[in-house]
């Protein structure tokens, strides 16, 4: 069973992808010039990525 | 000989066919010693990246050409889904592997009161929305074949002039169809893991991703001098920049959420990641670790989508711009690198193909024919093990025909599209069978009706939205009722269905079909009932990871002889497999009725084998009596998750009742110890006042009574009277000092001055006694002039009360006392010192208590002390404190004793107002 701290946090995560992946807050990234919406886009998912492996793989040693 | 010459590329390509095979007869005889290579989350993750087909590989460049950041959305959807995979696939890990469920269809229908019907219905729908998808997957080897072998000529990719047998994906889809029978029906029971098949998925996914970055790699760094300049040269083309941004994606921010939304929810209800992320799952523990590493696959394999574009666009390559991944370094010249490609785009394709087909023609068999066959009572009538060869066969020719069929769609209609509208047209449809599962695993009142018909009204939408529209663009109908919808109605124009325009094909269409199948799903549900045995399968789902939730005790309440139950085992599934079934019971007599356990094992061997759908049936027909005790189910159910609550509330209130114990029996502990401490402090005093009094009676009492002493004794008498006395008066007024202070009423006079000054008049007070006692006493003033506040009479009592305790302690032979007074910081230190044993670290605070000195004493020192009251130390600690100041016990530095430091805040200026005396209770501050 996961732990419920790690559940909150890993479906707080969730949400944080979703705003991150979607617009409006792609909307603010676009402004910043041609080529910034990909490049948040990426910056944004790796980041999602490093979060999700650090929840799940440090939770077990917790 | 070229490396492009087309026997060249054949022997490659087969030869790479070749290695799958040997990869997944190696992967199978490792299963079968026991020794799996497929119990590793990271296989399980590469495994799960069977969803990047030959539509990411050739496709997504594409997509990036047409619209921009866009083809990202179709990895970024995945992505969320699977952060929810320790939740929502950890639960239908759990449900399929104690059902035995062996497809999604298998599953839907089951969770639906297994249901054939609906069963039928998501085979059905998967059957006509996922063979343009494997058609997608010929296609693209068709194409990247005539690319890498045509190039630089261009290539139609067309098949009309060419018979069937020149057409390698042909070939490709036969030595596929012999793959899939080899390595996918090697067992009748298909939810049993092809463990081989599976080690193949995951070194295919290792080899697209390795050709995919090789040719990125190639892209940036070798035909442009890193992204700098590719960036550098596209910042020159305007028309490029447009490609970057929203503005190119269809629909723009609407179409970027609804893309999202479908690549989401297809990927859930994809045929074949429910194969490799359910049926196929070892250990749930790899869906944690999958649940990040299939996102960072998909991150690495899309990295250099956008620079392959742009390097395409610039115009580099040419042609298609599905084909940029080949013509980039074809255009070069380079010959090993556009092979290598075409093995990842053919190993992306394979890799779609070979899960894809499992996963339909078990579906196809399960679902579809055996159904069928089993109700028409077509199936031969024979003994042991006579069907299982029928329902091997079944499948196997399910394998072949669907791989046909997908051949056939390619040939006849794969023209008309581009690869991304196939893929799409294909993720609309598995996105239809994403609400009956998601809503069926948490809601426990979604019902058959309310799912089949969604699931129906999902269907003709997204056909009429989607799939129809797409013969009409193929030529296949009249186009004209894309503009002016069918007989002239408007309204139900297939882009513009209901008026609503202006939107992408895509999202339109999802957002129609989800519409009517949510909608129809949850309103019927709401209106309608469920059969007895829905009710306990929904309960089954929903509290799937329920944790006293045992599905084997939940049998079937009906009579059922074993003799004819084993019969019907050993029919459909041989006799080596009915014998595992009866091995736990194995001395019954066979004319006995099953037990509710043996039948539901029974029935768990049927349906992964038949499917559960199927199984039923043949269980109900052995089964005399009530299915399943569904009240009992129910109350099992809810009484254990009443009970899981209350105890979750007990367990929370009795730590919230031990936390209060714990106070409580904290403040009481510190109660005792207060009425202890009075106890004690009560007797020490009257014991120190006694002694004194004590004296000073006896010599009065002698004086009286013998008025005939000579006169030296009366004197000395009278000395020891007056000198007790004194002793006595002195204990008081501390005392009483105390008291005040512990109740915050000492009055202090606080005005500005040198603490040199008084220093030196307490030095010379002590001097003297000193002496007489033998102690040296030495002095040191770093500071001349110390100013402080402070009352002059009490700070001198503080001084002297320090020496004099110093030269208590200091040492027995040659005593030594060292007085120094230095500036620190904003404040003086005046620290007295001696050579004494010094007090240990954890005593240090205790000298401060009261009386604490009488103690140390009796603890047997080994000289004798004079002695003291025992209450200098936390008078002098509050009088300083009073002022502002602190005092405390270190280790001597000079003398190597104890050490007792006074510090004391530096006086403000002159004309700064004196400070008013602090009225707080004077406790003996702590440190």
């Amino acid at each position: 069973m996961m732990p419920t701290r790690r559940k909150e946090r890993l479906i707080a995560l969730i949400i944080l992808a979703t705003l991150l992946f979607t617009p409006p807050l792609l909307l603010v990234t676009e402004r910043l010039g041609p080529g910034a919406l990909t490049l948040s886009v990426f910056l944004a998912w790796a980041a999602v990525i490093a979060l999700a492996a650090w929840l799940l793989e440090g939770g077990r040693r917790e | 000989m070229s490396w492009r010459s087309e026997a060249t590329v054949l022997a490659v390509a087969f030869g790479y066919l070749a290695l799958l095979f040997l990869i997944a007869a190696w992967g199978d005889r490792r299963a079968e010693r026991g020794r799996s290579i497929i119990g590793s989350p990271t296989i399980y993750a590469l495994s799960i990246a069977v969803y990047c087909t030959a539509w990411t590989f050739y496709g997504s460049v594409g997509r990036a050409a047409e619209t921009g950041p866009s083809f990202l959305l179709i990895y970024l959807g995945p992505t969320l889904a699977m952060l929810l995979a320790p939740f929502v696939t950890r639960k239908m890990v759990r449900i399929a592997r104690a059902q035995r469920l062996t497809s999604i269809a298998d599953f839907i229908s089951a969770r639906y009161g297994k249901s054939t019907g609906l069963g039928a219905l998501v085979a059905l729908i998967a059957l006509v929305g996922i063979t343009p998808y494997i058609a997608l997957q010929l296609k693209a080897i068709t194409l990247s074949h005539a690319v890498l072998v045509d190039y630089p000529e261009a290539t139609g990719g067309t098949l009309e002039n060419a018979p069937f047998w020149a057409d390698k994906s042909f070939w490709v889809a036969l030595v596929l169809a012999v793959f899939i029978i080899l390595f996918g029906t090697r067992h009748l029971d298909a939810s049993e893991r092809h463990e081989g098949m599976v080690a193949a998925i995951a070194f295919e996914s290792l080899v697209k991703l390795t050709a995919f970055l090789a040719v990125g790699a190639f892209t940036v760094f070798v035909l442009y001098r890193g992204p700098g300049e590719l960036f550098a040269r596209v910042a020159e083309t305007p028309a490029l920049l447009e490609v970057l941004g929203l503005a190119a994606v269809p629909g723009g921010a609407l179409g970027w959420v609804g893309t999202l939304a479908l690549a989401f929810l297809a990927f859930l209800g994809l045929p074949r990641q429910f194969q490799v992320m359910v049926v196929e799952n070892v250990d749930e523990r790899h869906i944690t670790r999958a649940a990040w590493l299939f996102p960072l696959y998909l991150l690495a394999i899309n990295l250099f989508v956008m620079p392959i574009a742009l390097a395409g666009l610039l115009g580099d390559a040419g042609g298609n711009p599905d084909g940029f991944v080949l013509t980039l370094p074809l255009g070069t010249g380079a010959e090993g690198l556009p092979l290598l490609v075409f093995i990842g785009g053919l190993s992306a394709a394979t890799g779609m193909m070979i899960v894809e087909t499992i996963a339909l023609s078990t579906m196809v068999s399960n679902q579809l024919v055996m159904p069928l066959l089993l109700r028409a009572r077509l199936l031969p009538r024979g003994g042991q093990g006579a069907l299982a060869g029928w329902v091997l066969g079944v499948r196997r020719l399910a394998i072949l025909a669907i791989l046909l069929l997908g051949y056939g769609y390619h040939a006849l209609v794969g023209d008309a599209y581009s690869l991304v509208t196939i893929g799409l047209v294909s993720f609309a449809a598995a996105a239809q069978f994403t609400p009956a599962l998601l809503i069926g695993l948490y809601w426990r009142g979604a019902n058959r009706m309310g799912a089949g018909l969604g699931l129906t009204a999902g269907f003709v939408l997204w056909a009429w939205t989607l799939l129809i529209p797409g013969f009409a663009q193929s030529g296949w109908l009249d186009a004209g009722f894309l503009t002016q919808g069918p007989f002239g109605i408007e309204w139900l124009r297939p882009y513009a269905l209901f008026g609503l325009e202006g939107w992408d094909i895509y999202t339109h269409a999802l957002l129609w079909s989800l519409v009517a199948n949510v909608g129809l799903l949850v309103g019927v549900s709401l209106f309608t009932r469920q059969s007895s045995l829905e009710q306990t399968q929904a309960a089954l789902f929903t509290e799937a990871l329920h944790p006293r939730l045992d599905q084997a005790s939940l049998g079937h309440a009906g009579h059922t002889p074993r003799g004819e139950l084993r019969a019907l085992l050993d029919r459909y599934l041989g006799a080596a497999t009915t014998a595992r079934v009866f091995a736990e019971e194995p001395d019954q007599d066979d004319r006995h009725p099953a037990s509710p356990a043996l039948v539901a094992r029974g029935e768990r061997a049927l349906a992964g084998a038949l499917g559960s759908a199927s199984a039923r049936v043949l269980i109900d027909s052995v089964v005399r009596g009530e299915a399943l005790d569904l009240p009992a189910l129910l109350s099992i159910l809810d009484t254990t998750s009443e009970t899981l609550e209350m105890n979750r509330r007990l367990e929370q209130k009795s730590r919230e009742l031990e936390r209060a114990g714990e106070a409580l029996r904290e403040a009481n502990e510190r109660l005792r110890e207060l009425d202890r401490l009075k106890d004690e402090f009560v007797a020490m005093v009257s014991h120190e006042l006694r002694t004194p009094l004590t004296s000073i009676r006896a010599f009065a009492e002698i004086l009286r009574d013998h008025r005939d002493l000579p006169d030296d004794k009366r004197e000395h008498f009278l000395e020891v009277v007056v000198r007790e006395s004194q002793r006595l008066s002195r204990l008081i007024e501390e005392i009483l000092d105390l008291a005040r202070l512990e109740s915050g009423r000492l009055t202090l006079h606080p005005e500005r001055l040198d603490l040199a000054e008084l220093a030196r008049r307490g030095v010379e007070a002590m001097q003297r006694p000193l002496e007489e006692r033998g102690i040296t006493l030495e002095v040191a003033f770093e500071a001349d002039a110390a100013p402080v506040i402070g009352d002059p009479d009490r700070l001198e009592q503080v001084v002297i009360n320090l020496l004099d305790n110093a030269g208590k302690f200091a040492d027995a032979t040659a005593p030594r006392v060292r007085l120094t007074l230095a500036r620190h910081k904003r404040g003086f230190r005046l620290a007295v010192e001696d050579n004494g044993a010094g007090i240990a670290e954890d005593e240090r605070e205790r000298v401060f208590e009261k009386f604490h000195q009488i103690q140390h004493q009796d603890d047997g020192a080994p000289r004798a002390r004079p002695r003291g009251s025992g209450l200098g130390l936390p008078i002098s600690r509050g009088i300083v404190a009073h002022l502002g100041g602190r005092l405390w016990v270190e280790d001597a530095p000079t003398l190597g004793g104890a050490c007792l430091v006074m510090e004391l805040p530096e006086a403000p200026d002159d004309d700064a107002a004196p400070p008013t005396p602090p009225t707080a209770p004077a406790s003996p501050a702590a440190e």
